[in-house]
């Protein structure tokens, strides 16, 4: 097959983060090429590069083995570039035919509506895409509003197709149909790229597999040579490990248990489905899995954040399901929460303003309506040098510090505020190594005080090095739980990649957590 | 070569300090072209209007008493935007203040006690907190876009209170003008010997005080604060966010309304189809420009009274006084427009061969 599509050097820096660092990537013409990674490894920075909406700050990109220019969305259309976004790109009220011929400049003067809907009809049914171009936007289900999507990028010609998670918003039968489409168009010689961190799709869909992590492309692999098991660890890496002084678990009394518990993603499709664990005081309890799988909506109902459909949520014995946040803060639950800006923090807010976020409506903090700033102050002095937080002053905005200083702060606010139960998401995600250290050695602190812990991680090495026991999940469903030891490291893959557990039962509440 | 705004990694101080200054140069020099172009000499023109608002004693108390409403105004919309609720409805809210401040005056003309003037400004206060409610309400139940319901009530408002003006209220000895009758001298705020600055300034100051106490020693001062830098963080901390809009719009709408009794028992003494040249739209520009801190609303405040004080000095040039209008919106537009090079850098580009 010949190359179609070579990126070289590709380097593209965000205010403070270097979303792709120096990646070279070559798409063959013809293929499926899948382009696997975690949230925030570059795969979708790397495609907006190609697809023009991003201009990079180095590197070079080549189409047919020429050299290209493409430093907008009109020059990469021109060289035959489509991408679909994860969201949508449509105008709602309008009709597909309009969608689709949108900012065409043809025809230059007067519409003809009947002949456009004609001629996208037509285009439509030579790719096999079922849609009715008199229909609007707003009548289409998300499944069609994707085929109007895709149409849009064919109608202009485009040779090399970019699909953003594309199956994210869809049902199990529109991802069906979507297959179908996407091998049929292949098999006509386009291209295409699909952005994804779902294994299990990328193995049935894709040629070949290339996989990011932390911008950098880490492997490119023939999908019919490699498994799913051998992805799940080229995707969460193996790089760092530190030795970590843990004592051996003595778990004491059940701190927080949910059982059958179901609950709906952002989207409203089912995000948990029938899921049930207890974690009880002294103990670290890990849930695995590759993203959006439903951790961040566990996180989310426990936290009285999201409600749950059907279910309970127990926290030392008291029914919380379906609290209110503040409800089941004042059970003595922390949380740290996945996004440290947009949920954790108030940036803009100074160092202060962000440590008292939990505190300020308790004795001895309040003082009736008032606040007591002086203890406030003590406090907060108190703990920028007990979890040593690097921070000029407790006037500086939380925007100024680094993502390891702001987690700290997270996590010294929330150790100070709770009592029982902490829940973790993805703790040291973008922190480097020594902060992830503290990170680390702060929550095994907590464990041998006698909390109870939920870790939820994308790193299997943090999972680990910090559980006591892991359960994997997948799809919102819990596909087995293992002792933390290094050698499942197979059976974890395997299972993050959906692939229930055979060896192990879904251990209840006690039993099979003595690792 | 293009040019591009990039997004700042940290929004620049000395910017954001320096924008209202540049809007306020920007729109007196756009504001010069458009005298010159009907006919007048800008620079005369601007220093008649300085003259006017600010060259005597006399014009110096004048250019206060439109301070005060703009004051009280300008600090309810403040504490509104501070929580990211648009509130645009102080001009509305001032009108339902004079309305219920008026309606105790009317009812006790011959009212000679104590009690006359503090039941008239806790009427005001309860009449605009009622009606900056009503959007409070939809917003904090509904989800109802804030900026449209506020923006609409200020012409129910403006149209109920015409309504008893030109119908119940109407002045019996009037001669058919549409005006109530005179409030009973009573009702009248004190004013400070030989001007007409009132009463309306202390409460003015005060409500300053109050705010900044408010934000910087309570616990809903802290709850506003998080909420409108993040409502999702205060949602995690467990806040009580409807709770709280609809405190910020009661206490929004309160301010305004007591400017309107401000206006109307302390400088109009009587209630007329229209009290406010739009106090309660050039508060949303002041509150921009002060970036929503008391004390400097208080100072950008006085400017603005100056500038509509000024404006009547530019009759003598043929000029009508709409051009305060016109250097109002300028200023406005400059610094929405000018805050986005707070956030974002220009960077010009080359085009690579």
């Amino acid at each position: 097959m010949n190359e179609k599509v070579r990126m070289e050097g590709i380097f593209k820096r965000f205010p403070g983060v270097i979303a792709n660092d120096g990646v070279d990537l070559d798409i063959r013409e013809g293929e499926i090429h899948a382009l696997l990674g975690e949230n925030g490894a570059g795969k979708t920075t790397l495609m907006c590069v190609l697809a023009g909406i991003y201009s990079p700050d180095a590197g070079t990109i080549q189409i047919d083995g020429e050299k290209a220019l493409i430093r907008s969305p009109r020059d990469a259309i021109r060289a035959g570039i489509g991408m679909v976004h994860q969201h949508f790109m449509l105008v709602v009220p309008y009709s597909v035919a309009e969608n689709v011929t949108l900012g065409l400049n043809k025809p230059r003067f007067l519409l003809n509506e009947r002949k456009l809907e004609e001629e996208v009809g037509k285009v439509a049914q030579s790719f096999g895409i079922q849609v009715d171009p008199h229909a609007k936007i707003w009548q289409l289900s998300v499944g069609e509003q994707q085929r109007v999507e895709i149409l849009k990028s064919l109608y202009r010609g485009a040779k090399i197709l970019i699909l953003d998670e594309p199956t994210a918003v869809l049902t199990p039968q529109e991802v069906r149909e979507l297959f179908v489409t996407l091998r049929q168009m292949a098999k006509a010689g386009h291209t295409l790229v699909i952005i994804s961190h779902k294994l299990e799709e990328v193995m049935s869909l894709s040629d070949r597999i290339s996989v990011m992590r932390k911008g950098k492309r880490i492997a490119t692999v023939n999908t019919k040579d490699t498994n799913p098991t051998e992805l799940a660890r080229l995707m969460v890496g193996r790089e760092m490990l530190f030795e970590l002084h843990k004592e051996k678990a003595t778990p004491g009394d059940e701190v927080l248990s949910f059982c059958n518990l179901h609950a709906l993603s952002d989207k409203g499709l089912p995000a948990l489905r029938d899921i049930s664990l207890s974690v009880r005081s002294k103990e670290i309890v890990g849930i695995a899995g590759v993203a959006g799988n439903g951790q961040r909506e566990l996180a989310e109902v426990i936290t009285g954040l999201r409600s749950a459909t059907s279910g309970k949520v127990l926290v030392n014995g008291k029914d919380v399901t379906n609290n209110s946040p503040r409800q089941v803060i004042d059970q003595g639950v922390a949380h740290i929460p996945e996004d440290r800006k947009g949920t954790g923090t108030a940036p803009n807010l100074c160092v202060l303003d962000n440590l008292m976020l939990k505190c300020y409506r308790v004795e001895p903090f309040k003082n009736g309506p008032l606040l007591n700033l002086g203890r406030i102050r003590e406090f907060a002095v108190k703990l920028i040098k007990q979890f040593q937080i690097s921070t000029p002053s407790l006037e500086t905005p939380v925007k100024l510090l680094s993502g390891g200083n702001v987690q700290k702060l997270i996590l010294a606010r929330e150790i100070a505020t709770f009592s029982e139960l902490m829940i973790a998401v993805h703790p040291t995600r973008g922190l480097d190594v020594g902060a992830t250290e503290d990170v680390h050695q702060m929550l095994l602190e907590q464990r041998s005080k006698g909390a109870a812990i939920l870790l939820i991680s994308e790193d299997l090495d943090e999972l680990l090095a910090l559980s006591d026991r892991i359960d994997v999940i997948y799809e919102g469903k819990f596909m087995g739980e293992v002792p933390a030891q290094a050698d499942q490291i197979e059976t974890i893959g395997l299972m993050m990649a959906g692939k229930k557990s055979e060896m192990q039962q879904p251990a209840p509440a006690g039993i099979g957590a003595q690792a | 070569m293009s040019i591009f705004l990039e997004k700042r990694a940290q929004s620049s101080r000395l910017l954001s300090a320096l924008v209202p200054l540049l809007a306020i140069i920007l729109a007196l020099l756009i504001g010069a072209i458009i005298i010159a172009l009907s006919g007048a000499n800008p620079w005369e023109a601007y220093r008649e209007m300085f003259v006017g608002a600010f060259g005597s004693g006399y014009a110096l108390s004048e250019t206060m008493v439109k301070t005060i409403p703009l004051i009280l105004c300008s600090l309810g919309v403040g504490i509104a935007f501070r929580a990211t609720l648009w509130n645009i409805g102080a001009e509305g809210q001032l009108y339902m203040g004079a309305f219920a401040a008026g309606g105790i005056a009317l009812a006790f003309p011959q009212g000679q006690g104590w009690w006359l003037i503090p039941l008239m400004v806790l009427a005001s206060l309860v009449g605009g907190a009622l009606w900056g409610l009503i959007p409070g309400l939809l917003k904090a139940k509904l989800n109802v876009n804030e900026i449209i319901t506020s923006l609409l009530l200020n012409y129910v408002a403006i149209l109920w209170f015409q309504y008893w003006i030109y119908g119940p209220w109407k002045d019996p000895l009037g001669y058919g003008f549409p005006y109530t009758a005179p409030f009973g001298e009573g009702a009248w705020l004190p004013t400070l010997a030989g001007t007409r600055i009132h009463l309306g300034l202390a409460f003015a100051v005060l409500a300053a005080l109050f705010l900044y106490f408010l934000l910087k020693s309570t616990r809903v001062g802290y709850e506003i604060r998080i909420i409108g830098e993040n409502p999702q963080a205060a949602r995690y901390a467990g806040m009580n966010i409807p709770g709280t809009i609809l405190l910020v719009f009661a206490i929004s709408g309160g301010l305004a309304g007591l400017a309107g009794m401000g206006e109307v028992s302390g400088v109009i003494h009587r209630l007329q189809p229209a009290i406010s040249p739009g106090f309660g739209y050039t508060a949303i520009i002041i509150a921009w420009l002060a970036r929503f801190n008391p004390w400097l609303t208080i100072a950008v405040s006085f400017l603005f009274g100056g500038l509509l004080v000024g404006g009547y000095s530019l009759r003598a040039f043929g000029l009508s006084e709409s051009l305060v209008l016109i250097l109002q919106g300028l200023i406005l537009f400059l610094l929405l427009g000018g805050d986005i090079l707070t956030r974002y850098s220009l960077r010009w580009k080359r085009s690579r061969a």
